[in-house]
């Protein structure tokens, strides 16, 4: 089991949360000036990372905030969690 | 090396004489050569079974698997085995059909029994909706020439007396899809089989020998680098469940997949008490009986991406609630062991079998929590694809680039919890 800190609320179990997959995908802003390839790439494409990897949970059972976790996904341990900022996360991931 | 030994009654006699000491390995160990015709990345059932009939369909006979482990520990050792046919759509139930057959005749083709075991899949339904989608489900697959049947909770009760079809349970048994000719198979013996099999056909079986590297000119594969040296091979055909994403990234493509852990559990053996298959995507969990006596269950990955081979306990106990809802006699027994796969899942719940904008290298990969049903077929159609660079008319619908068509082929509803 998980124990994730939300930034709000602190640290609950894993059960308490919700998963939200990869992190920092930015929505096109024009969408209509993409190909079939590029919409291809932000609808379904993902790093699937084996390591250091950034994703968002969502604290469903609790806040109800989303935000960033830094996860290493082959140990499972979680190096930081963060508030969701407006511009891109700033955790560095050296992967 | 000596031909194999063909596997009979009588070869079992004579070996049970001179006390079992005579029995010969079953497949080369072999060590790298520096170039192949192809090579097949991954050991698993997926990737031996590509060998295996890129050799005896395609007549290629210089080629490797290169497995980072050993043979099988992946997902292929890993998962409950579940055998079916009975998806919705034509494109998926074509390619499973096409296993299932090839699965009936598999231990006389490869000469190794892998104890597949033709004992019915029953998928519950909890809800008029559920009985609706099942209806639907059940016709699609005669359409298509599949056998299926829906049967009424009297008829489960019947072949099933375990089963709890009260009407005053949370969720309520309304009846089920069966499908008759679905079963569970031997899941290690379909990996050394295949590998037994392609072994004889002159493929290089090498273990411990993990890819690091793919190396291209231009566009064109050129060859991997591996733990064991740099091999060369104008083919390469990535089949590495779980790390397909890993792969994919040492030759700068993209895949639409997540690795998520899927978790499974065995009981302390008991004597038989149940002869077939039950699923159920409203409860959420599954369950046969081993020829051993063990409970074999499982139920739904972990909602994060993880490479651990292992996933959460409020997963386990979720799991085990579904069983019990089932079955409250299963309250008391004991489980003996628990263990998790990497398993690769799409957007679509469809696999991705298919040529790559690299030129030369191709990838199997995207079964999610349920490929080892189509081990055979798609070992089938990707030699098809490998040997003449263009798709088998079954797996051309299975193509990465259905993501940007828009063609994808939604199986959720069959697939989603069902393995
Ligand atoms: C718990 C569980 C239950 C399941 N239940 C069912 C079920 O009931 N029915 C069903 O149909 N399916 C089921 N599945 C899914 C099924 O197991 C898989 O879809 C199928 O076995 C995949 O086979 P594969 O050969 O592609 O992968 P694997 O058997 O995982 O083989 C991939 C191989 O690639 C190797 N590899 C990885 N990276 C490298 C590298 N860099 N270099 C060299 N080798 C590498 C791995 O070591 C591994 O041996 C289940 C899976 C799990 C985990
Ligand atoms: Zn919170």
């Amino acid at each position: 089991m998980l124990l994730i800190k939300c930034p709000w609320c602190g640290v609950r179990d894993e059960t308490e949360f919700s998963y939200g997959g990869e992190a920092g995908i930015e929505r096109p802003l024009k969408p209509e000036d993409l190909n079939d390839q590029e919409w291809a790439d932000y609808l379904f494409m993902r790093k699937n990372t084996r390591g250091l990897f950034l994703e968002q949970w969502n604290h469903s059972l609790g806040c109800r905030q989303w935000f960033i976790v830094e996860r290493n996904t082959v140990t499972y341990e979680i190096i930081a969690t963060s508030k969701i900022k407006n511009e891109a996360p700033d955790i560095q991931v050296d992967a | 090396m000596a031909p194999m030994n063909k596997y009979s009654a009588f070869s079992l006699f004579k070996n049970a004489l001179t006390n079992n000491k005579n029995w010969q390995v079953s497949w080369r160990d072999a060590t790298p050569k520096s170039k192949y015709d192809a090579i097949i990345v991954g050991g698993g059932g997926h990737g031996l079974a590509t060998a295996y009939y890129l050799a005896k369909n395609h007549g290629m006979k210089n080629i490797a698997v290169l497995e980072k482990g050993w043979i099988g520990g992946g997902n292929t050792a890993r998962n409950t085995t579940i055998v079916r046919s009975n998806y919705l759509w034509t494109e998926s139930s074509l390619l499973y059909e096409k296993s299932l057959k090839l699965w009936e005749g598999l231990s006389q083709d490869i000469n190794f029994n892998v104890m597949f075991s033709q004992r019915g899949v029953y998928n519950l339904g909890h809800t008029l909706q559920d009985m609706r989608d099942i209806e639907r489900r059940v016709s699609a697959n005669q359409l298509n020439g599949i056998d299926a049947e829906v049967v009424d909770a009297q008829q489960i009760k019947q072949a099933i007396p375990l089963i709890n079809t009260s009407k005053n349970a949370r969720y309520p048994i309304l009846g089920a899809s069966l499908q008759r000719r679905a079963g569970v198979a031997r899941h290690d013996a379909v990996a050394w089989g295949y590998a037994r099999a392609a072994s004889e056909l002159g493929v290089d079986i090498i273990q411990q020998c993990e890819v690091t590297g793919i190396r291209k000119n231009g566009s064109q594969v050129m060859g991997v680098d591996t733990s064991r040296g740099y091999i060369e091979a104008k083919k390469v055909g990535v089949v590495v469940a779980g790390h397909a994403s890993v792969l994919a990234d040492m030759a700068g493509i993209r895949l639409p997949l997540e690795s998520h852990p899927l978790q499974a559990y065995v009981s302390e053996p008991l004597k038989p008490v149940l002869d077939t298959v039950i699923m159920s995507n409203a409860v959420h969990g599954y369950i046969s009986q081993s020829d051993k006596g063990e409970l074999v269950i499982g139920a739904g990955i972990d909602p994060y991406i993880g490479y651990g081979q292992r996933g959460s306990f409020c997963t386990i106990e979720h799991c085990m609630q579904a069983i019990i809802a089932l079955f409250p006699n299963f309250s008391r027994v004991r489980m003996l062991r628990q263990w998790g796969g990497i398993v690769d899942v799409s957007p679509d719940a469809c696999p991705i079998l298919s040529k790559t904008p690299v030129e030369g290298l191709y990838f199997n990969c995207g079964w999610g929590t349920g490929g080892f049903k189509a081990t055979p077929g798609s070992g089938w159609t990707f030699a098809h694809t490998i040997a003449n660079n263009q798709p088998h008319e079954l797996n051309a619908p299975f193509s990465l680039d259905r993501f940007s068509t828009g063609a994808l082929i939604d199986e959720h509803g069959a697939a989603a919890v069902a393995h």
